[in-house]
């Protein structure tokens, strides 16, 4: 557990130190919402009717934009191999990392989605579901994107076949995280039934995601 | 099953076996297009356009079907480390998604005189296209990675990863309201599909069956082939 919470902590210092990590996600998250409307048109009521769509969509091309420096830097310098040969299996390594992605990724644009929602005229009853919806649904993404990184670890490009192969692992999420934050299907309080369903799908990830990061790094480092 | 793993006995089988597989896939389909095409009753909502049902039904069962051969021939890769298996689960994909492909593109053609439209948001659309994608990833993984064992077990838990997909399809129409039909063949309370239809389509059934096993036994022949080839030139460089 010691090792755990400091292989967290290394990756929250190194993303903080290095100047990206939160700040550089949150940038992005906050360029596309104002182009948006430029590219759409300023319709207060268009944009408050794909407010939620759009605040999901832009989380799932951070988090997309950000999976393939999961891995590939501790690849490059060689720490990879040291966590496989340390104390802790390696499928805790690949939590560790998923908890820390979240954290500088997915975490930091939930917690502000609500307030980039403003700037999409999004209905204000909205933004506790939508930051619950959201922090959920970032946790599942997190996870799903260390099993793209454990794949394309190592290889030259790698970017493509992320998106490729994560894409389709996403839409389950994207699909219940609307409808949870989406006004008319959004039962009344916050634990409507598409909630509890993404709390399902983030639970099964925290469980089979690690594994299977775990299994393609082994099979990388062979 | 551990005596016909071996490449060499299973080249030889498949040898003997494969002109039988192709004259009854070639046999399957003659009777299924004449039963599909000639023979089938039109419908009397849908008039002749039912019979794209023929081609599409069949295209979407391989398509799940196929998967569930890769994601088999995976798993018993990774657990048994057998080659024949992961070269098994590396040729079903390009067939796979040719099925996969015929199914979505019949059924946008059916879509389009039916429901009045090319292509809609549902749930088993949507999901059966996420297949597609799957299917790309897959052999994008194969494609990317140059050393055979690491892509082949790459690739295999990927492919277990995205078996989760499979379910969804087949349940997607009962646990979403869905434009799409709900399960007409395989049901608790028998087909609920006229005779005259069913015996088609499950003939076209039978046929596609058989077409995948035909162009799977191929792939792996030539594929077993190319491995050897590739093991010779790589002796040589080294020799």
């Amino acid at each position: 557990m010691k090792i755990f919470l400091a292989l967290i902590a290394r990756d929250l210092t190194l993303a903080i130190r290095q100047g990206g990590g939160v700040g550089m996600a949150l940038g992005f998250f906050l360029a596309v919402m104002v182009l948006l409307p430029l590219g759409i048109g300023p319709d207060l009521k268009l944009l408050q009717r794909i407010a939620p769509g759009a605040l999901w969509i832009t989380l799932l091309l951070s988090v997309l934009l950000s999976a393939d420096r999961i891995f590939q830097p501790d690849d490059d310098d060689g720490s990879l191999e040291l966590f496989s040969l340390g104390l802790m299996p390696m499928e805790l390594v690949a939590l560790a990392k998923a908890i820390a992605h979240w954290i500088t990724t997915g975490l930091p644009l939930a917690i502000a989605a609500p307030a980039l929602g403003v700037l999409l005229n999004l209905d204000s009853s909205l933004f506790l579901p939508l930051l619950a919806a959201m922090g959920l649904g970032s946790m599942a993404l997190s996870l799903l994107a260390t099993i793209g990184a454990a794949v394309t670890v190592g290889l030259k490009r790698g970017g493509l076949i992320l998106s490729l192969l994560i894409l389709p692992l996403y839409v389950p999420v994207l699909i219940f995280g609307v409808a949870a934050t989406a006004g008319q299907n959004a039962m009344p309080g916050v634990f409507g039934s598409s909630l509890l369903i993404l709390l399902a799908i983030a639970l099964a990830c925290l469980v089979l995601a690690p594994a299977a990061s775990a299994a393609l790094l082994r099979a990388h480092m062979k | 099953m551990q005596k016909y793993a071996n490449p060499t006995r299973f080249y030889a089988l498949s040898g003997k076996v494969l002109p039988w597989l192709a004259a009854a896939t070639l046999l399957a389909f003659a009777v299924g297009l004449y039963l599909a095409l000639v023979k089938a009753p039109q419908d009397y909502q849908q008039g002749e356009t039912v019979r794209i049902m023929f081609v599409h039904v069949p295209a979407a069962w391989m398509a799940m079907f196929c998967y569930s051969t890769i994601a088999l021939a995976s798993a018993i890769g990774l657990v048994w480390r057998h080659p024949l298996a992961d070269v098994a689960a590396k040729c079903a994909a390009p067939i796979g998604a040719s099925f996969t492909f015929l199914a979505l593109v019949t059924g946008s053609l059916w879509g389009k005189p039916m429901w009045g439209t090319w292509w809609v948001w549902d749930a088993r659309l949507t999901s059966v296209f996420v297949l597609f994608l799957l299917y790309l990833g897959y052999m994008a993984i194969w494609q990317a990675i140059e050393e055979p064992l690491r892509a082949a077990r790459v690739a295999a838990i990927v492919a277990l990863v995205g078996f989760v997909n499979v379910p969804i399809i087949k349940f997607s129409v009962d646990w979403w309201n869905s434009l799409h039909q709900p399960a007409s063949v395989l049901r608790m309370d028998g087909p609920a599909i006229h005779m005259d239809l069913l015996a088609p389509l499950l003939v076209m059934g039978l046929a596609y069956t058989l077409l995948f096993f035909t162009l799977h036994l191929i792939a792996i022949r030539s594929e077993i082939t190319r491995r050897r080839i590739r093991v010779i030139e790589l002796a040589e460089v080294q020799g």
